[in-house]
């Protein structure tokens, strides 16, 4: 359905995207994911026309963006960072130059009907754009891609800026079109990827560094080596404990939490489970074992590891 | 293109902008009107000869937030993702700003229409007058839409679109002061001249080299405004 081959964009020196291919077939949810400044936004404004690549291809339904834009851009809507809304307009004459623009053929009032009821708008159609919150201008934003209904969505970090209850809604909604569309979705978020897709590109200044499904990529990442954990008792000797545990990789003093209580992380080597240990010796020297919870991989640490897995740079 | 040309139009009047603009171009055109009525003058020309000037100013107003808008709200984006041509997005927006200049200057066939009936008119120097106004207009519209697609800042398209207006209407004024050694710049700058060309209108004579001259200006800068768009791919 999309198909990236070997694509390159280079600004003046810099390469903001190094040789990127991937594949994602008809009704799949991609997730791109990679830290700000990696080239997502860069690739995605190739896919979509709005940049030329230096070199490469980008091909649609089997449509390549620059032999024929306007046949591809048919098939795709796309939600860039920043909502692209003229704040003057309301939503009603927006989406009704939007359905213009984009030369739809279904029938107007139950088309851009169905669309607000999608994206739950209805309630603000006939109001002008500026005044809407963010999380109802991504709505919009969001609208604007469905008109036409296109195959491919393309959605730039779409949850960016939003609450944790808009978040999850966007996210739910995401999903649902996943069923009719395909989906590119980029984010710096590893969660949110997990939540919505089910394959995984991850791009790491301009490279891609991993393509997979999000559960095998999942695995990859289990964190069950590296735990937070809280302990009451005097931060040097706990400490030094902690350090002589066998199969202990990294300690590291997080900082007082509590009158007497400190926090750690502790990083066991591969393949090694500490958890049993860390409380039997701190039950020894009766120093209360307050907490302990798997800690969550930051995404500098995914890519430390993917690099590393492929052998220091791809 | 037909989405773009009625959005354009359409943001012209759910801002002041659209206002103002016909506001400006009617009470300056209205006072030169008031002065051939108060001299009992059948001399529609008169309007027609200080509307270069006025236009010249406010055109500027008209064509700054064309592109620039577009680009500082990032809808640019949506436009050039769309499955329109580069062309069809650019003569849009010209056509919009060209609709709205011309309901401005049309307020002249109304003048003219009142001097009827007063006295004989020569519809035919009117007609003349009127296409020249509408010539100018397409010309420095074209000028004007091509700044504003370098800049993200209307304010700046503005002043820039102003200073070349400017420019373009001292030509005359410099070729004439310039010193003999210079004399090919003045040949340039005088066979560029708006002026000249807009007065062999009014004063009745109607040259098909000058009709193409203005059409051949608005054709070379909605050109480069495309080229421009363009580019911005590529960089």
């Amino acid at each position: 359905m999309i198909e990236i081959s070997n694509l390159t964009k280079r600004y003046g020196q810099k390469l903001a995207v190094d040789d990127v291919s991937f594949y994602v077939d008809r009704g799949e949810i991609l997730g791109f994911l990679g830290p700000n400044g990696a080239g997502k936004s860069t690739t995605m404004n190739i896919l979509t026309g709005y940049l030329s690549a230096t070199s490469g291809s980008c091909k649609i339904n089997g449509v390549d963006i620059l032999e024929d834009p306007i046949k591809a851009k048919q098939s795709i809507g796309y939600l860039p960072e920043q909502p692209p809304l003229y704040l003057d307009m309301t939503v009603k004459e927006y989406l009704d130059f939007l359905y213009d623009l984009k030369k739809v053929k279904q029938p107007r009032a139950a088309h851009i009907q169905e669309i607000c009821e999608i994206v739950q708008i209805t309630n603000v159609y006939g109001r002008v754009i500026k005044h809407l919150s963010k999380g109802y201008r991504q709505r919009v934003g969001l609208a604007q891609a469905l008109i036409g209904n296109p195959e491919v969505l393309i959605l730039d970090e779409p949850t960016v800026g939003l609450d944790p209850k808009q978040i999850i809604e966007i996210r739910n909604l995401i999903k649902k079109l996943g069923k009719k569309h395909t989906i590119i979705l980029s984010s710096h978020i590893l969660p949110e990827v997990q939540a919505v897709c089910d394959k995984v590109v991850v791009i790491h200044q301009g490279k891609l560094v991993a393509n997979d499904t999000t559960a095998n990529l999942s695995h990859s990442m289990s964190t069950d080596h590296r735990y937070n954990i809280l302990v009451d008792g005097p931060e040097n000797e706990v400490y030094r404990m902690l350090c002589a545990i066998s199969g202990m990789h990294d300690v590291q003093t997080l900082g007082k939490r509590e009158p007497g209580v400190f926090e750690y992380i502790v990083e066991a080597q591969q393949g090694v489970d500490i958890r049993r240990q860390i409380f039997k010796r701190l039950s020894e020297r009766n120093w209360p074992l307050l907490g302990m919870r798997s800690s969550e991989m930051t995404l500098e640490d995914i890519f430390l590891q993917l690099t590393k897995d492929s052998g220091g740079t791809k | 293109m037909g989405a773009i040309f009625k959005r354009e139009l359409k943001a012209y009047f759910s801002s002041p902008l659209g206002y103002i603009f016909l506001a400006v171009i009617y009470a300056l055109s209205g006072y030169y009107f008031f002065y051939i009525l108060s001299n009992q003058a059948n001399y529609i020309q008169y309007v027609f000869s200080s509307m270069f000037t006025v236009v010249m100013m406010i055109i500027p107003l008209l064509t700054m937030r064309l592109m620039s808008e577009d680009k500082k709200l990032k809808t640019d984006q949506l436009l050039l993702t769309s499955p329109v041509n580069i062309t069809g997005i650019v003569v849009g927006k010209y056509l919009a700003a060209f609709v709205v200049y011309m309901i401005g200057v049309s307020c002249t066939i109304l003048f003219q229409i009142i001097l009827a009936t007063f006295a004989t008119p020569d519809w035919n120097v009117f007609l003349g007058n009127y296409l020249a106004l509408a010539l100018i207009g397409a010309a420095l519209i074209a000028i004007g839409i091509f700044i504003s697609s370098l800049t993200e800042n209307q304010i700046v398209a503005a002043i820039g679109t102003f200073a070349i207006t400017l420019f373009i209407w001292m030509f005359d004024t410099l070729a004439s002061v310039l010193p003999t050694g210079l004399s090919f710049l003045a040949t340039i700058l005088n066979a560029l001249s708006f002026s000249t060309r807009y007065n062999d209108f009014v004063s009745g004579i109607l040259d098909l080299s000058h009709i193409l001259f203005f059409l051949s200006f608005a054709v070379v800068f909605l050109f480069l405004t495309i080229r421009v768009l363009e580019k911005k791919r590529w960089s």
